[in-house]
């Protein structure tokens, strides 16, 4: 058997726990460079036009991990309605024909024997016991709920920062350290390190401080470079963001299969009737669910992105004008593409922060306690 | 006064009409089919549906907004999975959902939920219950399910015997004589084949609904037929066949209809019976975005047949589709005859 050089695509910062993860393992981990404009550049020269976003920046992270020497590419994969569920597939055709012999991986449900999956990860892990394997993965899920408490902290930060960028600084550093721990034990401190390291940031706790709920489909949500940093211009205009999706109620729902008591889809799903009375595939359900979910919190505005054409998306879009005025919240839909724009996004950002600040403010004026009425 | 049961005629009109309408019509209720899709509908569907929908999504919306003011109530079924472990498109999944929030007004829906990806416990528990808003009778809702079943059995036949759907629509309605009242206008819709240019034939692959919808395809039909060739579609070919072509895929395709278009086009691939290969899509269609590439990337492979893929969406004209069917058209002839010429010396 030849020596493997595992690598994986990107998604936010997954890539810390997974590489923790294999590692522990005793695989070679060559992480893809981070996503920059030239990986996704390589990735559109030889994906389909019309494939969705994802798929073309997975690609430009195989191949220019594929320059790095990887011959293994661990994904996951699905059964549909999804495209997803075919990401792979396409992919390893596309490879092939550029002359990348990778050996894919794909992790996902079986289609007819369930041992089929535990087979995959035993061949993957080769000598390793399973006790090794399971260490492993509470390795990565505890990487995984550190990122997720550092983040939601990060979010509350960014809007309340005097100085801009210090958030932003600190973050990246807490980040390093969490990559660096090898052990549960430095990931808890890491974690703790970074909260005090928070603590010493100069806050303006009296700003005016909007709430808005980012919903969509999970890639987009959770890498930044597809999403062009939304959360980190939302922050800068002073808007606190809170996802409805986070990576450890991902790996809950999916890996897991939801055997973890921590707040999952479900909760979505439930509220997302009648809007949306059946599963869609992807995060469509989950989207129109959120944007109740936020605005039942109280919440002052909800902005859905997903990757262009993303079918599943769009099925929420067309529902979210319903759930806006029924449920008293002004919701924005962005979609992105490889032609999408910073500037065209920060325009259209800064126009629904004012709005949403604006309509607060008369609202606070006019009913002090009452239930939000639709603006429009 | 017969109830007057409204169907669109797009999406799954194609696959399924000749089931839901004789359901109906067994139930005593009278099927009203929208007209076929004219610019009027198109507009209507355009500017109800939101921008990234795809265009037979909103051709849909356009043919129940047509409808809602002639029917006491509105067919609208919930298309998630018409046979066991595949999927259509999320957006068939939500379309009952997406109708009903962006189109206000709206007659009673009868909403059928068609999940068969495990078992059809659901469907035909759903199938009673819109039977009961006709008749008190189990006993006739019984029939009307045995009725419509056997029609789809017909129509199917039909379509092996290689009709094309829209033909094969047109032959079950003159077998029952009521033709003329459905399809009077869309007389013109069948273009019979020229036999006087033999030799040419071309393979077309797509979603039904994008195939057989003369306002969504541009006609692409009738003009490879103008020009001369004769078409074939994934749709004429039986359920082995299809399961054939896809034994060369690595992973068994979830979407019933890329499953189709794939199992066309390697049966087209492996058996030769066509010359060329069409593949129409839509734009922003999901599921053919990646199966278009997958056909793509085997006909690369395979270098012996030609393939062209067009993309339609509502502003495609029609002069550009033409265009590039003729030069399709031209360029397999120039081949054939070229290859003539090797094989006489």
């Amino acid at each position: 058997m030849k020596h493997r050089r595992v690598t994986f695509p990107h998604m936010g910062h997954i890539h810390i726990a997974l590489k923790a993860m294999l590692e522990s393992i005793g695989l070679e981990v060559i992480v893809p460079p981070p996503i920059t404009k030239r990986t996704l550049s390589r990735g559109i020269q030889y994906s389909p036009e019309f494939a969705c976003l994802p798929l073309k920046i997975n690609l430009g992270n195989f191949l220019e991990a594929f320059d790095l020497g990887a011959n293994t590419i661990v994904m996951a994969g699905g059964w549909g309605p999804c495209r997803f569920g075919y990401y792979a597939q396409v992919q390893r055709e596309i490879l092939r024909d550029l002359g990348c012999n990778f050996e894919l991986i794909v992790l996902e449900a079986p289609d007819t024997k369930f041992s089929a999956i535990l087979g995959q990860v035993k061949e993957l892990a080769g000598n390793c016991s399973w006790r090794q394997i399971g260490y492993a993965v509470r390795l990565g899920w505890e990487k995984v709920k550190a990122l997720d408490a550092l983040e939601i902290r990060v979010q509350q930060l960014r809007p309340r920062e005097i100085r801009g960028g210090q958030v932003e600084a600190m973050y990246r550093e807490v980040l390093n350290d969490i990559d660096r721990a090898a052990n549960i034990k430095q990931i808890r401190a890491a974690l703790q390190e970074g909260y005090s390291r928070f603590q010493k940031l100069i806050l303006d706790m009296e700003k005016p401080v909007v709430r808005i709920g980012l919903v969509g489909e999970i890639y987009t949500v959770l890498e930044p470079f597809t999403n062009l940093h939304i959360e980190r211009h939302l922050g800068r205009l002073g808007a606190e963001v809170t996802r409805s999706i986070y990576l450890s109620q991902w790996v809950n729902d999916h890996l897991f299969a939801g055997l973890l008591r921590i707040p999952s889809t479900k909760t979505y799903w439930n509220l997302s009737v009648p809007y949306i009375n059946y599963w869609v595939g992807g995060h469509g359900r989950e989207t129109v669910g959120g944007a109740v979910y936020f605005a039942q919190q109280g919440y002052d505005g909800v902005i859905q992105i997903g990757p262009l054409t993303c079918m599943p998306e769009i099925v929420a879009q067309s529902i979210l004008p319903q759930v806006s005025l029924e449920q008293g919240i002004p919701v924005l839909t962005l979609y992105f593409d490889e032609h999408s724009g910073e500037a065209g996004l920060l325009t259209r950002l800064e126009a629904f922060v004012d709005l949403v600040r604006r309509r607060k403010k008369r609202e606070k004026k006019a009913r002090p306690k009452s239930q939000p009425v639709p603006i429009w | 006064m017969s109830r007057r049961v409204g169907i669109p005629r797009a999406l799954f009109y194609y696959y399924f009409y000749p089931q839901w309408s004789a359901f109906f019509q067994e139930l005593g209720a009278e099927v009203v089919l929208s007209a076929p899709t004219h610019k009027g509908i198109l507009e209507a569907g355009v500017r109800a549906a939101v921008d990234e929908a795809c265009l037979p999504v909103k051709v849909f919306y356009g043919h129940v907004l047509e409808l809602v003011p002639q029917v006491d109530y509105l067919f609208l079924p919930r298309l998630v999975s018409v046979e066991h472990k595949s999927y259509i498109c999320p957006k068939f999944m939500g379309l009952p959902d997406m109708i009903k929030s962006n189109i206000r007004v709206l007659p009673p829906i009868l909403d059928l939920c068609m999940d068969l990806s495990h078992n059809d416990r659901q469907y035909r528990r759903d199938l009673y219950r819109i039977g009961k808003i006709f008749t008190r009778n189990p006993w006739k809702i019984r029939q009307a399910e045995r009725k419509s079943q056997q029609r789809l059995k017909e129509y199917q036949q039909l379509l092996h015997q290689g009709h094309l759907p829209v033909e094969a629509l047109r032959l079950m309605d003159e077998s029952i004589g009521r033709a003329k009242r459905l399809y009077e206008t869309d007389k013109d819709a069948a273009v019979t084949v020229k036999d006087d240019q033999p030799g040419l034939t071309i393979g077309l692959l797509g979603h039904g609904y994008t195939l057989y919808d003369e306002f969504v395809s541009r006609q692409v039909i009738r003009k490879l037929r103008e020009l001369g060739a004769s078409v074939i579609s994934q749709d004429i070919l039986n359920e082995t066949t299809i399961e054939e072509g896809n034994r060369h895929l690595p992973k068994r395709m979830f979407w019933t209809l890329g499953r189709r278009i794939l199992g066309g086009a390697f049966h087209f691939f492996e058996t030769g019976s066509v010359d060329g290969i069409i593949h129409l899509a839509c734009f922003g269609c999901g599921p053919d975005s990646l199966v278009a590439e997958l056909v793509e990337i085997e006909a690369h492979r395979r270098k012996d047949l030609p393939f062209m893929m067009l993309t339609v969406d509502e502003h495609t004209g029609e002069a550009g589709i033409v265009t590039r069917l003729e030069a399709f058209v031209d360029m397999i002839r120039r081949r054939q005859k070229y290859r003539r010429q090797l094989l006489l010396g």
